[in-house]
């Protein structure tokens, strides 16, 4: 469901880029709304979201999908827990539709989709373990690391049952934008895969933007 | 031992280890059950079933025969072998305790002894903390026999046709697999009573792998993943 937002740039207490193949990690307390912008168009960006003072419970896509009967995230999604809390919804959406079930992208599964000898080609879990290392002071550790959103991206599927990996549907300046409900730690790897037509084989940058309540 | 059966009670979970080379056949007995099931690898448990990387390099949304179990370090704990139902979900998780008291009534052991409502994330918890696993290592879950299909819009539902009474799928290990299991209802139920489903469980010896196998040439993917499990092997 397309829903614009009414939050003016000039309002953010914070703005950063994200260039393909980093991450991003922080915190949004309750009641602080993001955005994920995608600046240049069909970009991927895998995100996790975990509640900052039990990083254990953190965002399920089962039960979020579960939940919500739809397999689909856009604007009015409650994005829940694995204890089924609602921990973020989902408040404006201008590109429609971002997938949950394709997870991201790791050196592991590129050997098994691609070419075992793609194994050193760069991959969002890569990213997400470099942020877990370089900022202990979060807590996570690989076993955080779960089943994540895919902003941007278009994962449709059939009803026969089939999971198609679809030309993407967003464009530049097309965003995403959702509301904490609980204290919560953003994990975004800004997607880096090059094997990929999704992204037409050129992963570009995101721009990441907080507004306080 | 070579062979043994044994069956999961209605709400009944249990875990154990599934060496390389060993097959699994569950049973729906009754009809109309459902088995939620995890894998994490024995030596080292922060490898774990990984249902987003199984179904995006097989370009599938349900399971079944052909298909392979990936870990999420692009190897194989299970493929399978046998199915004759046909389709089964990876994407509903687990009903939780508060599904169940809101629809059955909360867990009560002590009036209702065996016929407690159990549910399948407590379940899982369960089995989980004798390992030294806990809810961080809750990944997405198998539930063989519960078909979920969805529509052109992406709304999500259980299907009204059942698995049958007797059908069975059979599972062929290709890792030594940590393998937990609960016989709790899946979480879109929504039967006036607490859905009560025994799960038959028969373990066994495999055939070896040939190369036609439906497995193995379901798709290049498994060719490469059957490659990475080979090379976790090398020189054993």
């Amino acid at each position: 469901m397309i829903r614009e937002s009414s939050l003016l740039v000039d309002d953010a207490v914070f703005r950063e880029v994200v260039w393909a193949g980093d991450y991003y990690l922080g915190k949004v307390d309750a009641g602080q709304t993001f955005r994920i912008l995608d600046l240049e168009g069909n970009q991927a960006a895998d995100t996790l979201f975990f509640c900052a003072d039990n990083p254990a419970e953190r965002y399920s896509a089962t039960d979020t999908i579960r939940e919500q009967h739809n397999v689909y995230l856009t604007a009015g999604s409650l994005l829940r827990s694995n204890e089924n809390r609602a921990m973020l919804e989902i408040v404006a959406d201008t590109c429609g539709r971002h997938d949950t079930l394709g997870g991201a992208c790791a050196t592991e599964s590129n050997t098994v989709r691609y070419d075992l000898e793609k194994r050193c080609m760069h991959a969002c879990r890569d990213s997400w373990m470099l942020a877990i290392a370089e900022k202990p002071e979060y807590g996570l550790s690989k076993r955080d690391i779960s089943h994540n959103i895919n902003f941007f991206m278009n994962v449709p599927v059939t009803e026969d049952g089939g999971l198609s990996f679809a030309d993407g549907i967003s464009g530049a300046g097309k965003y995403v934008e959702l509301k904490a409900l609980v204290d919560v730690y953003v994990l975004i790897s800004n997607c880096p895969q090059l094997n990929n037509p999704c992204n037409a084989y050129n992963p570009t940058p995101i721009e990441y933007l907080v507004w306080d309540a | 031992m070579q062979k043994y059966q044994t069956e999961l009670p209605a709400g009944g979970h249990w875990s154990f280890e599934a060496r390389r080379g060993t097959q699994l056949t569950l049973c729906d007995i009754d009809g109309g059950g459902n088995a939620g099931m995890l894998f994490y690898n024995p030596r080292n448990l922060l490898e774990r079933y990984n249902a987003p990387d199984t179904l995006k390099c097989q370009h599938t949304f349900k399971l079944t025969k052909g298909h392979c179990l990936y870990s999420d370090m692009g190897r194989i704990f299970a493929s399978v072998i046998v199915d004759d139902h046909g389709w089964h979900d990876t994407v509903c998780g687990n009903s939780h305790a508060s599904h169940v008291a809101d629809r059955w009534g909360a867990r009560d052991y002590q009036n209702d002894r065996n016929e407690w409502h159990q549910n399948g994330y407590d379940a899982f918890l369960t089995e989980f903390a004798k390992y030294g696993l806990g809810a961080a290592d809750m990944a997405a879950n198998i539930n063989w026999f519960s078909k979920v299909i969805t529509d052109a819009e992406g709304n999500m539902s259980l299907a009204s046709n059942e698995s049958e009474a007797g059908s069975s799928v059979t599972l062929r290990f290709e890792m030594d697999t940590l393998v937990v299991v609960h016989a709790c209802p899946h979480p879109l139920r929504s039967d006036v009573q607490y859905p009560r489903h025994r799960i038959g469980i028969e373990l066994g010896l495999a055939a070896p792998m040939t190369e036609d196998d439906v497995c193995l040439n379901h798709c290049d993917e498994n060719r490469r993943g059957f490659k990475n499990n080979a090379l976790y092997y090398l020189g054993s």
